[in-house]
């Protein structure tokens, strides 16, 4: 071995010795969020919920300063499993934090399961994140895909709709969300009569439009997000079909989009776990400061960054900042009550908020809540065996 | 599906085409007759969206925005031709591609530098917003009705064009000969770059006036990009009229696909082209 390559060798083991110790002192939390493409935006709100409830804890969670190392997951499956890789592997993080994409979610937790590492998903609503890879050391801040269904569907029905139908992209999410509203609408004496898709992220929603006026259900219930959700609303609206027929969805139909579907979008229902005019102490508190600090309004992600910093929060003060005390840690984590501004919620036995679900009405530009869709709703957690 | 509601999918599916047409028509000139690649086409189009939101907000009405845009458009398309696809001529297609597919980056990333990453929409002219009964208590919206209109006008002016005027003819010369065009005497450098602008105007008008009923968002070039080479390829490369053809043919195809085998839809498209592709290998017309 040639002199300089035994020296940089030293060297390069030197510096990693030195990282090590170091990391031993602080917490070490990855982010592994959109920071690029569509959802930057969404990434962007999580970090900032997330480190604002450090920031209030004065920078420390269980005793212990915190400290961050960041991804840019891109929303792309392809690289999920390298990027964890890369944080678990390369950076050791003690815990990880992501994402929004379901996909990259998924690939994520597969990644968490094998090095067992702790995870918790502030976004991605994929049911099978909280179902068949449940694991002790996976926890979601957010929602399921099958919950944000499954209340308006238990909404449709208690509003006497008797038949519905279905329209949303040909992927996990839309199929779940789908699902869910089937289960709590046909549970409460309604019919959906027809289950229509289009291609992810298609936008030539006509035909199917053409459908609805021709089956004339009592309702058609959607989900859609981002741009697909605008057009939908406006191509909607346009159809002149809000007169006979009534359109409901999940929450992000109407969630970051409300500026662009304009008119369009009034009087919508959704059912999501937030709204943008609660009324509890938390939340205003939550929006007082995350505006001052950050100089936006907070929306949903922001609240599950938050929250994702609540429950990891919850178990370093059980076990001390002793984040070797994994069980310790899990036991505490698990038997949380976050006192979100959300509302409070706990979690399921598969990690996943059993939480209050609004039913949100659009009115100028805002979610304006109007009661209580389903309270304390659990989510099955369907092919969870841990 | 009862006769009312067959004739509205009819309608849906010519009305997807000639929107289809618009765009692709633009594309199958610049590659046929200029024999480039132009993966940058659906940029264009997304362009034209944009264009659409912040000329109708910046001056308050929605055609005079089509006018400016348009406008804008043929410039724009002529610059880019003179700094850069003038160089791509006599190229390999591979460093076509590559240029190109750096465009759209650069457009992409200035998208998002200039107006955001934000989901935007445009409001349609009030004349235009409503939507008229159709029987059977259906209704279907004006303004699809009008951008039907309008396609179909441009798709008429543009055939007419190619096979009846002096420059038509140039333009058709041009594309089976380049050198012999030259040679008579025609400026054949000013000639393309006038093709390219007019292709060029017809993707960012085609995304203008849809933008009130297509939303206006990151990334909605590529979608376009894609169904558009299948026009072409479908069409024959070149041909104005084999892209009216194919881009109707796709608009049935689709649209019917979605209600009668929606598990296929979002293939049929593709089986589509390679079932024509293997019957006609150079599409379904010859360029001119």
């Amino acid at each position: 071995m040639t002199p300089i390559l035994t020296r940089t060798l030293l060297a390069t083991a030197l510096l990693s010795l030195a990282g090590g110790a170091l990391a031993q002192d602080k917490l070490k939390v990855g982010f592994m969020l959109p920071y690029t493409g569509t959802f930057a935006a969404l990434g962007v709100a999580i970090e900032n919920g997330f480190k604002q409830y450090v920031d209030e804890q004065g920078g420390k969670l269980g005793g212990r300063a915190v400290e961050y190392v960041k991804v840019d997951d891109e929303s792309d499956p392809s690289k999920a499993a390298d990027n964890a890789n890369k944080l678990v592997k390369r950076d050791n993080v003690d815990v990880m934090v992501g994402t929004v994409h379901s996909g990259v979610a998924m690939a994520m937790a597969k990644v968490a399961k094998d090095n067992n590492t702790l995870l918790i998903v502030p976004n991605a609503g994929a049911d099978a994140i909280t179902g068949p890879l449940c694991a002790p050391n996976i926890f979601r801040s957010s929602f399921s895909n099958w919950q944000t269904g499954f209340a308006m569907g238990k909404v449709a029905a208690e509003r006497k709709i008797k038949t519905a139908a279905t329209i949303t992209w040909k992927y996990a999410a839309g199929d779940e969300s789908v699902r869910g509203f089937k289960e709590g609408f046909e549970a409460g004496g309604g019919k959906v009569v027809k289950e229509m898709n289009l291609p992810f992220p298609g936008i030539e929603f006509q035909a199917l439009l053409t459908e609805v006026s021709s089956i004339k259900p009592d309702a058609v219930y959607t989900f859609f997000a981002g741009g697909g959700a605008v057009k939908f609303v406006k191509d909607w609206s346009a159809a002149g079909l809000g007169n006979s027929v009534k359109l409901i969805g999940s929450g992000f139909l109407t969630d970051g989009t409300l500026e662009a579907q304009g008119d369009a979008a009034k009087g919508l229902l959704t059912t999501l776990h937030y709204a943008d005019d609660l009324t509890n102490p938390k939340d205003k508190a939550f929006r007082l400061q995350y505006a001052k600090t950050y100089k936006l309004q907070p929306d949903v992600y922001a609240v599950q960054g938050y929250d994702a910093a609540q429950l990891l929060g919850a178990g370093m003060a059980a076990v001390k900042g002793d984040v070797k005390n994994r069980d310790g840690l899990v036991k505490a984590m698990e038997s949380a009550r976050i006192d979100s501004p959300r509302g409070p919620f706990t979690l399921s036995k598969a990690h996943n908020p059993v939480q209050d679900f609004y039913l949100r009405e659009v009115n100028g530009k805002v979610n304006k809540n109007v009661g209580i869709a389903v309270k304390g709703l659990t989510d099955p957690a369907r092919g969870c065996k841990a | 599906m009862d006769l009312t509601t067959f004739l509205i999918q009819c309608l849906n599916s010519v009305q997807y085409g000639l929107l289809l047409f618009l765009v692709a028509s633009g594309l199958t000139l610049i590659f046929g007759i200029m024999g480039v690649i132009n993966l940058a086409h659906g940029s264009f189009y997304m362009i034209g969206a944009y264009l659409a939101f912040s000329l109708s907000a910046l001056l308050g009405s929605l055609p005079l925005a089509l006018l400016v845009g348009t406008v804008l458009a043929v410039a724009f398309g002529y610059v880019l031709e003179w700094v850069f696809f003038s160089y791509l001529y006599d190229r390999e297609h591979l460093q076509q591609v590559l240029m190109t597919y750096g465009l759209i980056l650069v457009f992409e990333e200035l998208r998002s530098l200039l107006v955001g990453d934000d989901v935007h929409g445009v409001a349609m002219p009030d004349l235009l917003a409503g939507s008229i009964a159709i029987g059977n208590g259906m209704t279907y919206p004006v303004y699809r009705l009008f951008v039907s209109g309008v396609c179909l006008l441009l798709a008429i002016g543009m055939y007419l064009l190619i096979s009846k005027t002096r420059l038509g003819m140039m333009v058709r010369a041009g594309a089976t000969n380049r050198e012999m065009v030259q040679s008579l005497g025609i400026n054949i450098t000013l000639l393309y770059r006038v093709v390219f602008a007019v292709g060029v105007a017809l993707a960012v008008f085609a995304g203008m006036i849809a933008a009130p009923v297509s939303s206006v968002y990151p990334g909605m070039g590529g979608q376009v990009l894609i169904i558009c080479f299948v026009v072409v390829v479908i069409g024959g490369i070149g041909s104005i009229k084999g892209a009216l053809v194919a881009a109707l043919l796709i608009g049935f195809v689709d649209t019917f696909g979605k209600v009668l085998w929606q598990e296929g839809a979002g293939a049929l498209v593709y089986v589509l082209m390679a079932a024509i592709l293997l019957w006609r290998p150079a599409g379904l017309f010859k360029a001119g």
